[in-house]
This record gives C-alpha cells, sequence and structure tokens, in this order.
C-alpha cells in the first residue's frame, strides 16, 4: 500500500509539473498582449462580446475577455480589481458614487400578452395590481372572465430588479404563476398561453413579434412599447446599459469604452436589439 | 505476468481517483456554503417566511418538498409503465415487434433532457393550461420526468429479467406453471435486486434533472395543493438563481446543492439496504 501511495505522490507530483509547464507559454504571451477583463450583466455580455471581438481585430495584440455574471457581480469585481470594466444593465444607484458609468446602448422593458388579448393598455398601478394578485382576472380589464397567468423572472435578475422599481413592490409581494429565467422563455411562455402577461426586453418581443409570434407589446401608461419611444427617452420602463470603471478609465478601458460607445458598433448594438446612444 | 503487477495498481489508482473526485465535491460545497451555515443557523432553512434571498429569507423547505414530490409522482408513474415494458417485450411480443420496440426505448434513453423540456414547454403546458391554467405545473414537471426516466427502468428491468438463468425458466414450465405464474413466481423475484436497482437510477436522475423541469414547472417557490400548482425543484433553483446571485444568496445555492447530494446519499443508503435484506 505504501508503495502504492507512493506511486500516485510522483505520478501527480509529474502531472502538476507538466501543467505548469503546459500553461507557461500562456503566461509568457500575457506580458506581450494587453489583456482586459470586463466582466457583469448577461443583458450586456453577448453585445459586449460582439464589440470585443470586432476591437480585437482593429487592434491587434490586445485581448478582451467577456465573463457573465450579473450586473451585481459587474460592480462587485470592479471594486475588487478583479475586472477593468463591469457591465451593469441598469443606472447607478446614489451609493455607487466610486463608480463611473458609460453608456453604450439603451434598453426597454415591455409589457408582452398574447396577440389575441384585448387589452388595450395598462397604467403602472394596473400592472402592479396584476402582479400582486388584486386583480386576478382579465374581467376587470377587458371583459373576458379568464384568469390571468403571471409570468415573473427569477430573483437576482436585472430585469426584475428595474420592473419591481417601476411598479414600486418589493419582490415577496409579486404574486407570480410562472417564474421564468431569460427573455427567449418569457416569450415562449407568454405565445403559448392567452392569458398570460409578462415582461421582457422590448427589443427582443419587437424581433419575436416581427417573426410571426402570437404576442402583443402593451402601452403603458398610454405610451407605445416600442424601440422608437425607448429612443426618445419616454416609455418609462427603460434603462441604460453601462459599462462602469472604477474612477477614470486608464489606457485600454479608456481606449475599450470610446470605441463601444462609438457609431462604429451601432450595426452591433442594434443586431442585439437594443437602441444605440450617441456618445457626445 | 507482468500485467498482474501493474493492474492493481491502476484499479486502485482509478477507484481514489473516483473517490477524491467524489469528495472534492463535497468539501467544495460545504466550503461554499460555510458562509451561510456558520452565520445563519440551520433552522431559518425550515422556518423562513418565504424564499426570497435578496430580502434575507431562506426558506428551502418548499422546494425540496417540490423536488421529492416531482421525483415520486414520476417514479409512481414510470415504475409501473417501465416493468409492463419489459415484460411485454420479454415474455408477450412476437420477436420482430419485441427488437423495434426494445429499439424505441433505447433512443428514448438517448434523448437530451432540454428536447423533453422543449416539448413540454411547447405542447404539454398549453394543453394542461386549456384545461386547468396556468399549464405549468407539477403534473407536467411529473410527466417529463416520467418520459426521461422510463427508458432507465425499462432497459434495466430487461436486463435484469434476461439475466435470470434459463435453467430456472425451464424448471417453472417444467412444473407446469402458466407464463404469469413464472414471472411472477420465479422470473420477477430472481431479478428483484437488478430491478429495483434500476428504479434507484431513475430516482436519482428525476431528483438531479434541471433543464426539463426547469422549462415545465412553473418555478414558483410554494408547497403546491394539488397537481396542476406550479412548484421549483432545487435544481432548477441553481440553475434559475446562480448566475446571479452574490454573497449569502449564492452560499444558499450551495446549501441546496448539498441538500440535492444529501438527498442522493439517503437514496444510495436505501437501495443497499433494500439490497442486504433480499440476500438475507
Amino acid at each position: 500500500m505504501q508503495k502504492f501511495l507512493q506511486f500516485l505522490f510522483v505520478h501527480s507530483f509529474c502531472f502538476v509539473v507538466t501543467i505548469g509547464y503546459a500553461t507557461q507559454p500562456g503566461a509568457q504571451t500575457k506580458s506581450v498582449t494587453q489583456r482586459l477583463v470586463v466582466t457583469g450583466s448577461s443583458t450586456l455580455a453577448p453585445l459586449v462580446n460582439e464589440i470585443a471581438r470586432r476591437f480585437e481585430s482593429a487592434h491587434p495584440g490586445m485581448r478582451i475577455d467577456v465573463q457573465t455574471g450579473g450586473s451585481s457581480r459587474g460592480i462587485t469585481e470592479v471594486r475588487q480589481g478583479i475586472a477593468a470594466i463591469g457591465m451593469v444593465s441598469r443606472a447607478l444607484k446614489p451609493d455607487e458614487g466610486d463608480l463611473r458609468a458609460y453608456a453604450i446602448a439603451q434598453d426597454g422593458i415591455g409589457i408582452i400578452v398574447h396577440a389575441g388579448n384585448r387589452v388595450a393598455g395598462l397604467s403602472r398601478d394596473h400592472v402592479a395590481d396584476i402582479f400582486t394578485g388584486n386583480i386576478t382576472r382579465w374581467k376587470v380589464l377587458d371583459g373576458t372572465g379568464a384568469r390571468i397567468t403571471v409570468i415573473h423572472k427569477a430573483e437576482g435578475r436585472s430585469t426584475l430588479e428595474l420592473f419591481l422599481d417601476y411598479i414600486r413592490r418589493k419582490n415577496s409581494e409579486i404574486k407570480p404563476h410562472i417564474i421564468i429565467g431569460d427573455n427567449a422563455q418569457g416569450i415562449k411562455a407568454v405565445a403559448g398561453n392567452p392569458h398570460a402577461i409578462g415582461y421582457v426586453s422590448i427589443g427582443a418581443a419587437e424581433f419575436e413579434i416581427r417573426r410571426g409570434l402570437p404576442l402583443r407589446l402593451l402601452p403603458l401608461d398610454g405610451i407605445a412599447a416600442s424601440v422608437e419611444t425607448v429612443r426618445q427617452g419616454v416609455f418609462p420602463l427603460s434603462r441604460p446599459l453601462n459599462l462602469v470603471t472604477l474612477g477614470e478609465p486608464q489606457g485600454l478601458a479608456s481606449q475599450f469604452i470610446e470605441f463601444a460607445r462609438s457609431p462604429q458598433v451601432h450595426d452591433l448594438v442594434e443586431t442585439q436589439y437594443f437602441i444605440p446612444v450617441n456618445a457626445d | 505476468m507482468p500485467i498482474d503487477q501493474w493492474l492493481p495498481g491502476i484499479l486502485r489508482a482509478g477507484a481514489l481517483i473516483a473517490l477524491l473526485i467524489m469528495l472534492f465535491i463535497l468539501i467544495f460545497l460545504i466550503g461554499e456554503s460555510w458562509p451561510v451555515l456558520s452565520k445563519l443557523s440551520i433552522a431559518q432553512l425550515v422556518t423562513d417566511s418565504s424564499w426570497h434571498p435578496l430580502e434575507g429569507t431562506y426558506n428551502l423547505m418548499p422546494m425540496l418538498t417540490g423536488t421529492v414530490l416531482a421525483s415520486t409522482g414520476a417514479l409512481l408513474l414510470a415504475i409501473p409503465l417501465g416493468l409492463a415494458s419489459a415484460l411485454f417485450t420479454l415474455f408477450y411480443a412476437p420477436r420482430y415487434l419485441a427488437v423495434s420496440y426494445k429499439r424505441l426505448i433505447e433512443l428514448l434513453a438517448g434523448i437530451p433532457s432540454v428536447v423533453f423540456g422543449f416539448w413540454g414547454l411547447t405542447v404539454l403546458v398549453p394543453l394542461i393550461n386549456q384545461w386547468q391554467p396556468p399549464g405549468a405545473s407539477l403534473l407536467a414537471g411529473i410527466l417529463v420526468l416520467t418520459l426521461m426516466i422510463l427508458p432507465t427502468v425499462t432497459v434495466t428491468a430487461h436486463a435484469a429479467l434476461a439475466a435470470v438463468s434459463d435453467e430456472l425458466a425451464r424448471n417453472a414450465a417444467a412444473l407446469g406453471l402458466s407464463r404469469w405464474g413464472t414471472i411472477q413466481g420465479v422470473m420477477l423475484p430472481a431479478a428483484k435486486t437488478g430491478i429495483s436497482a434500476g428504479i434507484m437510477l431513475a430516482a436519482a436522475r428525476a431528483l438531479g434533472e434541471t433543464m426539463a423541469v426547469l422549462m415545465v414547472a412553473g418555478n414558483v417557490v410554494q408547497y403546491p395543493e394539488t397537481v396542476f400548482d406550479p412548484v421549483r425543484t432545487l435544481a432548477a433553483n441553481i440553475a434559475l438563481e446562480t448566475a446571479y446571485a452574490m454573497g449569502d444568496h449564492r452560499a444558499v445555492l450551495f446549501v441546496s446543492g448539498l441538500l440535492l447530494m444529501g438527498l442522493i446519499m439517503v437514496l444510495s443508503v436505501l437501495a443497499e439496504a433494500l439490497e442486504k435484506q433480499q440476500h438475507v
């Protein structure tokens, strides 16, 4: 047995050493190329990833490493210095004054129902009443007696945070029937249920409606939910998609932020169903 | 015999590595959940009013209940169906049918779980919704899980029954036992260990299944009153929230992972006990 343990020990030692050598070249090139770690919101990650790839091909020798984990992770890791740039899909809070935010796009959150739903539009109070279970049937709103199926998001998502903020309720007050993860799942759930109501990114919803999915984006407080009203800044449920840094961005970070806000990436922003901002 | 000299070493190393991986996972889970286990009392995970991690309430019990209910329901459906399928192919079906039927079941076993989830989301959930809204429910979860574990039960039961020695079957025939008499009195008791091992395997798969259940079960954290109420399982909870969880919230998710692992361990101990009982 002792002999065996010895064998195991020696071999695992060799293994570790080999791995060490194998990763060595990577460590060496690291000093040659410049690396930038970007982490945070999963809403922003696909867009920033595309921007990063374009940035890399325009600036050889630079590597942008995009990771996700939610806006809150982005903020924590920028503060800890693990990431140079954080992706945060909301405006900064008052207690986040140590950070600088640079919006690269706007995103609107729209209330969606099935295409067959006859409700003309909802007010903030209606939405709050539906989601807290004070209104349980469509009867009150459109005359049909069907029960409303409330589709809500899982805890921790920034879409949920913005939505709760808008209806001024706590998450524990919400009485959901279905809880979903991402936008796509929410869209499918509403398209498959004539009595459902949910909230998703407007860009994604508009895209699916154009593709022919039976969905409707409801006007909110009398304002149509569209990419256009979000762009004009009049739609009540919208959010900036920010890149944040701890203090003024330096070197590569500032170069990348400038690139991400330039017209060179507007086409990328639009293919992700977001609305580009004009950096002036 | 050089093989005999080094084979034990290799086998020992293999066994040790498997053991170490298991141990590391356990240590990792405990380590990651330690912030919560040391700070909050374990009682809080049972007595808190609800699951709203961002508001500091961490009751895991509704999800534990949901997990156990969904798996039990699926087992109650899959065991009789699976046993019937295995008996049918072995003892009743004409040869050509038996072969193609067995292929079909094996094909069912190879379908990835997301595909079941997708089918559940687009077909099963709207169907149940027409009958008992909101459709995404414990029932949908049970049905999808049943489909997924049915092949496991069938294939293992088939293998266990087929492995019973011909001698026993011939003796039974010589005694003039009827076909059902042979099955019930000889084949099933002889194959009992194999069949129950298959059931335990199926139960473990049902407990840990994530994506398919997440897509159809509604994921609302609550004790279901009927099978038409939505539930959230522990595995679905981890998948839904981990990407966005920070601090205590993240640690509690690791606790739910620990709990899930505990459940599986209890199951394997039960299986062991069952096996011992049969040998006596």
